[in-house]
């Protein structure tokens, strides 16, 4: 195997304590000396800077670009405002996910990209063979990518970039960051508000700097990012969803346009559209266990009759619900909150239930008066 | 008393015919935050490389094993509420258990304080 990549944070990390581990091809810090617990706890109550510089970055431009996405996502990207991003994924023909992605509007003609680092090659290569002429693709691989995540994110970024406090969760806008162009999105992985910040590599060790002399700004690494998400009941690709699941299976129903759903017209709409007219046959819940034994992916998951109706796809410890948390796929017909399930940790069964998703509620900066605490 | 320590990262300590056994200030470092120990049943038979307990921090499970061959006399119950104490006090209040030892010969192979430090430095 090829030697991993360094982000352009590497000397950053190294400097910090982070603990290099090579993930989807890069070195990437798991943590740094402060550990998981109190990574997550910093983007939970103040802010946490990640490095997410190895994610893949493309602008897609040309007449006719929104509809030619539109055959590979099941998103309404042609409703798309301008500065206005969306959730979705790359279908398979027979209905799978290839990946899931963040679409932004730029302008009419132009989408800014960014998906999952493991996937990028397979991306690139997919949006390649399916783009009409004319349509044209740039891999940005001279940007960082900077997650700024927390409740504290909008100040700090502010003090930087005044501008950024005024975007609303999933809006995007350039903007100039210490004399260079930035791309910044208020949207993330975590389920708190925050920004990711799309910015020239040769520079990005500078603005982390800069953020992270904020005082409520700590770094953290992929284990809080795993934990972050989990708890915010976002899928990862590879884990949650991959070319076996379906949107639908996987509960990203709500990222499916109504215009989308009736009039088809992208990868895998059959099996899509079939599924959510009658249901899919399985379902992605989340899973509560009772004790505090963490169940780790690939458990097996059995109904009160010892019947095995599925598999835990993401599981651990949840530092701020403060217990184990999961999320597998379970039977259509045993998906409901409450259903009792049974798991099975180191050969020894476990009392568990189907639990809501989010298991900590998602506060995004949506621009609406506050919801209630 | 002696502390002995094992190339698995696991700590001895010998009175009598009973190793008290917990896990080394390297192995919590190198684990993370530690969130979950599962600890043997008392009465439970382990042998020298063995299967004991498991260590769970935010990430992975890892196994903990018996460095010595005997049977386990007491557990500490205090790692189940607090788990963190692994993190906090490795080689003082979080021990996990107990073995009375049917093989004391098996200490021999096992390293002392320096020979283990040499060890871990020859890791980095």
């Amino acid at each position: 195997m090829s030697e991993p990549n360094r982000t352009p944070l590497y000397d950053l990390h190294a400097e910090l304590g982070g603990r290099m581990v090579p993930f989807a091809g890069y070195l990437l810090p798991v943590q740094y000396p402060a550990g998981i617990l109190k990574e997550h706890g910093s983007a939970r109550e103040a802010a946490a800077l990640f490095d997410v510089s190895h994610m893949g970055q493309m602008r897609l431009g040309g007449p006719g670009v929104r509809g030619a996405l539109e055959r590979l996502v099941p998103a309404d990207v042609a409703a798309l405002g301008p500065g206005r991003a969306r959730y979705t994924q790359f279908t398979a023909e027979d209905g799978g996910i290839l990946d899931d992605c963040i679409v932004t509007a730029v302008a009419e003609d132009e989408l800014f990209l960014v998906v999952n680092a493991a996937r990028k090659t397979e991306d690139e290569a997919h949006l390649r063979a399916n783009l009409p002429d004319g349509v044209t693709l740039e891999v940005l691989d001279d940007r960082a990518l900077l997650a700024l995540q927390g409740p504290a994110a909008a100040g700090a970024l502010a003090t930087l970039a005044p501008e950024a406090a005024e975007l609303v969760f999933m809006e995007s806008r350039e903007m100039a960051i210490g004399g260079q162009k930035a791309r910044v999105s208020r949207l993330g992985y975590t389920g708190e508000d925050g920004f990711e910040v799309s910015y020239p590599a040769a520079h990005a060790q500078k603005l982390a700097r800069t953020l992270l002399a904020h005082e409520r700004v700590q770094p953290a690494g992929l284990g809080a990012r795993d934990s972050l998400r989990l708890e915010a009941g976002l899928c990862l690709y590879g884990h949650d969803i991959d070319a076996t699941t379906s949107p639908v299976e996987a509960g990203l129903a709500w990222t499916i346009g109504r215009r989308r759903r009736e009039a088809g017209g992208f990868a895998g709409a059959g099996r899509i559209l079939r599924e959510l007219e009658e249901g899919p046959k399985r379902r992605l819940v989340g899973v509560r266990v009772e004790g505090r034994a963490p169940v780790r992916e690939g458990a097996e998951v059995y109904d009160g009759r010892a019947t095995a109706i599925g598999r835990v796809t993401s599981g651990g410890f949840g530092p701020t619900v403060g217990a184990p948390v999961a999320m597998g796929y379970v039977a259509a017909d045993r998906a409901a909150p409450g259903t009792p399930l049974r798991l099975e940790v180191r050969g020894r069964t476990v009392e568990a239930r189907v639990a809501p998703l989010p298991f900590v509620p998602h506060r995004y900066h949506t621009g609406r008066a506050k919801e209630q605490a | 008393m002696t502390t002995h320590y094992s190339r698995e990262h696991e700590w001895i300590r010998v009175e009598g015919d009973v190793a008290t056994v917990g896990i080394t200030g390297h192995a919590q470092e190198q684990l993370g935050d530690i969130v979950f120990v599962e600890l043997p049943e008392i009465g439970k038979s382990v042998t020298q490389g063995g299967d004991a307990a498991v260590v769970e921090s935010v990430k992975a499970a890892s196994e903990v094993f018996s460095p010595v061959t005997g049977e386990v006399v007491e557990t500490n119950a205090d790692l189940e509420g607090r788990p963190e104490l692994v993190n906090e006090d490795p080689e003082g209040a979080a021990w996990f258990f107990k073995v009375r030892m049917s093989e004391p010969g098996e200490l021999d192979g096992l390293m002392d304080a320096d020979a283990y430090k040499a060890f871990v430095e020859s890791l980095e």
